[in-house]
């Protein structure tokens, strides 16, 4: 330690120099949290102050108005929400479970299957069918379509956490663990319960942050599959809806009969967009520092070697 | 496992029955994910051979199987269509374009915040820079377009409404393309650059402290040192992302040119890539084969790049090659 102490003294930058680099990274890195900060500001500004000077930082007026009037009014926002948390859960248990089970065995090198299971998952990385054929045979023959599974499916495998699972079990299981345990008469299943799976904790959190992150940040399985049965939009195909059709919420308010098409007419639109925009990356912002140290955990142990 | 083998017939034959059943365990752990990889991946490719056929859904008994053996073969008339519509090549040139814009400034830019964050000082501050640069990679791009929204809104936006404070001409971002090509590269590194620093960071990190003293005492310059001992050592992590990003160089990220410009058709000319394109005109004609045919070019040309530079790799430094 104080030999590396002493290296880094020996080849540090200026102070100056140094200086420079504080004033770039530190403009980006603050450059890639203002909007956020902005979008929370503008959820809570009045629909006043918007109308007289615009999206600001500093508005005229502060407001809960548009939330009390997104949770009051528009049923369909509730719905949206646990649509996400949802798909998020049960997507994430099945497909965390899945990958550790088949990265699991890829990992055996005693395995007979082993190189044709390797190859079968990373040959889906460099070559598929492409959107069309895909999305008909999901929707014709596999009957994703206007439903939950529609939303789920499609995301449960992903080859890259599998590169990255297998990685992590070939780096911290020693192989002897396994023999021993399979010495003792242990089950494949209970090695892996029982032995693997606890030792293997960070790799399999890092793993499921992943899945979570991309089953509460998925619209694109909804932008295919739903295309009437728009009750189960998730939040984040619901927002997309509102980027061309700001009034498409308020429609759907009426048709639902919850709210009188004169309410909608006064609604706050503009910071209503906001406002979900913040109930989105909320969730996230709040487990991001606890969550960060693992994705950059496994994914540094992953990218090591593919 | 080994010493029951060489006990007794017996128990060979047990060790031999107890590796027919291991192997059929762990197949029905691979079975989950390789049956849904034969369903959601295989099968597909298979489906490709709607690339060759004029796709109609057939009036009499409209499923996908019945339809898909009453359509024609058409032969290569589905490729020679998409080229010959105009759009089709702006998506082209865009998404190549693009493409490349991305590899280019998507190693530059990481490996140079890498290497400036590591020369601080104070660790705890490079914590927080990492940290923050990280965030917006867990965001989606639905969301980023709002972020950028509050930004560019024709009606509130920030920058709009300086513009007018300002007395000069106030611009419909959504409706100008100069300023796009831009907007779209300035939001695809904003999202993905922390990541990719992260990844160069940590390969950094992993330099033998060793090489850089015995630079320093031959009196290497920091340049010096840079250029002779920090980049040679990232050059395998950097072959290994340039051949996975060549290999997708047709492939454009769907996300980013459908949801940051906002659905929007008059900034279609710039925003325009394969992935949207063959979306919208799935979406709009409905022509099944043309829009396969698209996807299997882009597939096809996808892995023979992949492949390629993969080989280059390989001549230059075999070490760095990924398979």
């Amino acid at each position: 330690m104080s030999r590396k102490n002493k290296s880094r003294r020996l080849t540090s930058v200026s102070a100056g120099a140094e200086l420079v680099l504080h004033v770039i990274l530190g403009l980006f890195a603050l450059c890639c949290v203002i909007p956020f900060v902005f979008v929370v500001i503008i959820s809570f500004s009045s629909e006043e102050s918007i109308r007289t000077i615009g999206y600001s930082f500093i508005p005229q007026e502060w407001s809960l108005e548009t939330y009390r009037y997104a949770f009051e009014k528009l049923p369909q926002i509730w719905r949206s929400f646990f649509n996400s948390i949802f798909i998020t859960v049960v997507g994430t248990l099945l497909s965390t479970a899945m990958c550790v089970m088949y990265s699991y065995a890829l990992y055996r090198p005693d395995f007979k299957f082993r190189n044709f299971f390797t190859f079968f998952s990373f040959f889906t990385m460099i070559f598929s069918g492409g959107l069309v054929p895909t999305y008909i045979i999901s929707k014709q023959l596999l009957g994703l379509s206007e439903n939950y599974a529609a939303l789920i499916v499609p995301l449960l495998v992903s080859p890259f956490n599998i590169i990255v699972m297998r990685t992590f079990f070939k780096s911290s299981v020693p192989m002897e663990l396994i023999e021993a345990a399979t010495v003792d008469g242990s089950g494949e299943y209970s090695t892996l319960l029982r032995i693997v799976v606890p030792i293997s904790k960070p790799g399999i959190a890092t793993i499921a942050l992943l899945n979570a992150l991309a089953y509460w940040n998925d619209w694109f399985q909804a932008l295919l599959y739903l295309r009437q049965n728009k009750a189960l939009q998730p939040l984040q195909a619901l927002l997309m809806e509102l980027q061309k059709n700001v009034e498409y919420l308020n429609r759907m308010a009426g048709q639902l009969g919850t709210a009188a098409i004169m309410e909608s007419t006064k609604a706050p639109t503009q910071t209503l967009r906001m406002a979900l925009v913040v109930m989105l990356v909320v969730p996230i912002a709040c487990a991001y520092p606890f969550f960060q140290r693992y994705i950059v955990a496994g994914l540094t142990i992953g990218s090591v070697k593919g | 496992m080994r010493s029951m083998k060489t006990s007794k017939p017996a128990a060979l034959k047990t060790g031999r029955f107890s590796k027919a059943k291991k192997t059929l365990v762990l197949l029905t752990m691979v079975a989950p994910a390789a049956i849904w990889m034969l369903l959601l991946r295989y099968l597909p490719m298979g489906g490709l051979v709607l690339a060759f056929k004029n796709y109609k859904i057939n009036p009499r008994n409209p499923t996908f199987i019945s339809s898909l053996f009453n359509s024609a073969w058409v032969k290569f008339d589905n490729f020679k269509f998409l080229f010959m519509t105009e759009d089709a090549w702006a998506a082209i040139r865009n998404t190549l374009v693009y493409n490349l814009v991305f590899i280019v400034l998507g190693v530059i830019i990481p490996v140079a915040f890498a290497i400036m964050m590591n020369e601080l000082t104070k660790k705890f501050v490079a914590k927080a820079y990492q940290t923050l640069m990280f965030f917006p990679y867990f965001l989606s791009w639905v969301v980023v377009s709002y972020f950028l929204n509050a930004f560019l809104d024709a009606q509130y936006g920030l920058l709009p409404s300086l513009q007018a404070a300002a007395g000069g001409p106030v611009t419909n971002w959504y409706t100008t393309l100069g300023p796009w090509p831009y907007i779209l590269v300035f939001s695809n590194l904003w999202k993905n650059v922390g990541y990719s620093t992260i990844l160069y960071l940590a390969a950094i990190a992993g330099i033998d402290a060793t090489q850089y003293e015995a630079a320093a005492i031959d009196g290497a310059t920091k340049w010096q040192q840079i250029r002779h001992v920090t980049i040679p050592n990232l050059r395998g992590m950097i072959a290994i992302l340039f051949i996975l990003n060549i290999g997708k160089i047709f492939n454009a990220d769907f996300g980013l040119f459908y949801n940051v410009p906002m659905q929007n058709g008059a900034l279609f000319p710039v925003t325009q890539v394969v992935d949207t394109y063959i979306y919208y005109a799935m979406l709009n004609t409905g022509n099944i084969g043309m829009t396969s045919a698209a996807g299997l070019l882009q597939n096809v040309i996808g892995l023979f790049c992949i492949l390629g530079a993969n080989r280059v790799i390989k001549r230059i430094d075999s070490e760095s090659a990924l398979f």
